[in-house]
């Protein structure tokens, strides 16, 4: 049986634990908001983007002139799996749920007898795949020191990328994200950003005149659209990382809060006991003259 | 009044200008090209350069340092990279832009160079220009 002391100091702990996690709680929900804004700032470009590539791609698939980034290398024993987490904790499952999904590919691949190689951005998945997939892992991105995503950092992975296909070193490559839902649903998505995926229905874009031609807009564009892929998968990210902090932090006041609750009823109950047990000393004192 | 079309420009963080515009010229990169109602529908990419769209409130200018167009009869699209309202802040990120591209085209060689070398020779156009 703890001492009221000892209870009385559990009861400030904790209270001071609510206070510290309703902190959180509320600088997430202002950084969701701003993260929010800025997903859908960036969301009319990457719908143009993708409106365009696709309508390009579908019009030169098949050739033999189609961009490497379109038609492949024509393999895909190596996959590149780009494994996006935030660079904090104490946000749920917000890390573990694209760890999973990216562990689970990553198995499937291995189990079919492909090489699987891995590139982190964010601390938290590469400590998590560090501890089975650390033969896997290639490189990493930091983005510990970035206050606010912007479309260079995206450049900078991109580049990443790139440099390595151009090097062969893969064949597929998949960027895995969390999809911002609502505040308490965020959707783990893998996603295949090389080669590039044209949707079945896209439209062939034989409308348009294309200056200077088709394949050389194409060779723009699609290193274009893989990073504003990159940049919204990113932008995705951070909002769902603070969604999913935001409702873990709410939990964990919540929880805080039962706790605080608890403990003071049991602080109550043995100051009564102990009280009552004084007067029972004194009684009995007094009856015994 | 004249016709009037859509235009956006939007780069990949924000969307800049979504107004009605009588006339956007735009610097392709295989040479200008200014984009009015019915316009046949044409995609292009752009060099760095100076955009100029006359809307209903007048005229306004914006630096752009690549991306592409899509024109079409009734809308004009344009996808920047980069891209900034004119003024002193755009030359300052230009001159920025510049400086990074200059080391790069010293240390470049071949094909690599001459597109770099020109992208140089186009960004010190717009900086004139807006400046």
């Amino acid at each position: 049986m703890p001492s009221l002391k000892d209870l009385k100091n559990r009861i400030e702990s904790v209270k001071s634990t609510r206070k510290i996690t309703k902190a959180m709680q509320m600088v997430a929900a202002a950084k969701l908001r701003r993260a929010q804004e800025a997903a859908e700032a960036a969301r009319p470009y990457a719908e143009k983007m993708a409106d365009v590539v696709n309508g390009l791609a579908a019009s030169v698939a098949g050739s033999d002139t189609a961009p490497k980034l379109l038609a492949g290398t024509g393999s895909d024993q190596t996959h590149l799996l780009v494994v996006m987490t935030a660079e904090r904790g104490l946000c749920g499952g917000f890390n573990s749920s694209i760890v999973k999904i990216a562990r689970y590919r990553a198995e499937k691949l291995l189990s079919e007898g492909k090489t699987v190689k891995i590139l982190t951005v964010g601390k938290k998945g590469r400590e998590q795949l560090k501890r089975d997939l650390a033969a896997h892992l290639v490189a990493h991105m930091d983005l510990s020191e970035v206050k606010r995503v912007g479309y260079d950092n995206a450049d900078d992975i991109a580049r990443q990328i790139f440099a390595m296909y151009e090097a062969g070193d893969f064949d597929v490559a998949t960027i895995f994200y969390n999809r911002f839902e609502s505040v308490i649903s965020q959707v783990p998505t893998p996603q295949q950003i090389i080669p590039a995926e044209v949707p079945e229905d896209a439209e062939a874009g034989a409308l348009y005149d294309y200056e200077p031609s088709e394949e050389a807009i194409l060779e723009d564009l699609l290193p274009r659209s893989v990073t504003t892929q990159i940049f919204t998968a990113l932008l995705e990210n951070g909002a769902s990382e603070q969604g999913a902090r935001m409702s873990a932090m709410d939990n964990a006041t919540r929880n805080a809060g039962d706790m605080i609750d608890r403990l003071t009823i049991q602080y109550n109950r043995s100051r009564q006991a102990a009280i009552t047990k004084e007067l029972i000393e004194i009684i009995s004192g007094a009856e015994a003259l | 009044m004249a016709e009037m079309m859509q235009f956006d420009l939007v780069s990949p963080e924000r969307k800049l200008e979504s107004c009605k515009a009588r006339a956007v010229q735009i610097p392709g990169a295989e040479g200008d090209l200014t984009a009015m109602p019915d316009h046949a529908p044409q995609i292009t990419t752009l060099r760095p350069g100076v955009l100029v769209v006359e809307g209903e409130h007048g005229e306004s200018r914006f630096a752009v340092t690549g991306g592409f167009a899509e024109i079409s009869a009734t809308a004009t699209s344009v996808l920047a990279e980069r891209a900034y309202p004119a003024g002193p802040d755009a030359r300052a990120a230009l001159q920025a832009i510049l400086d990074d591209m200059r080391a790069k085209a010293g240390s470049a060689s071949g094909e690599e160079k001459d597109s770099l070398d020109k992208g140089v020779a186009d960004l010190e156009q717009v900086i004139q220009t807006i400046g």
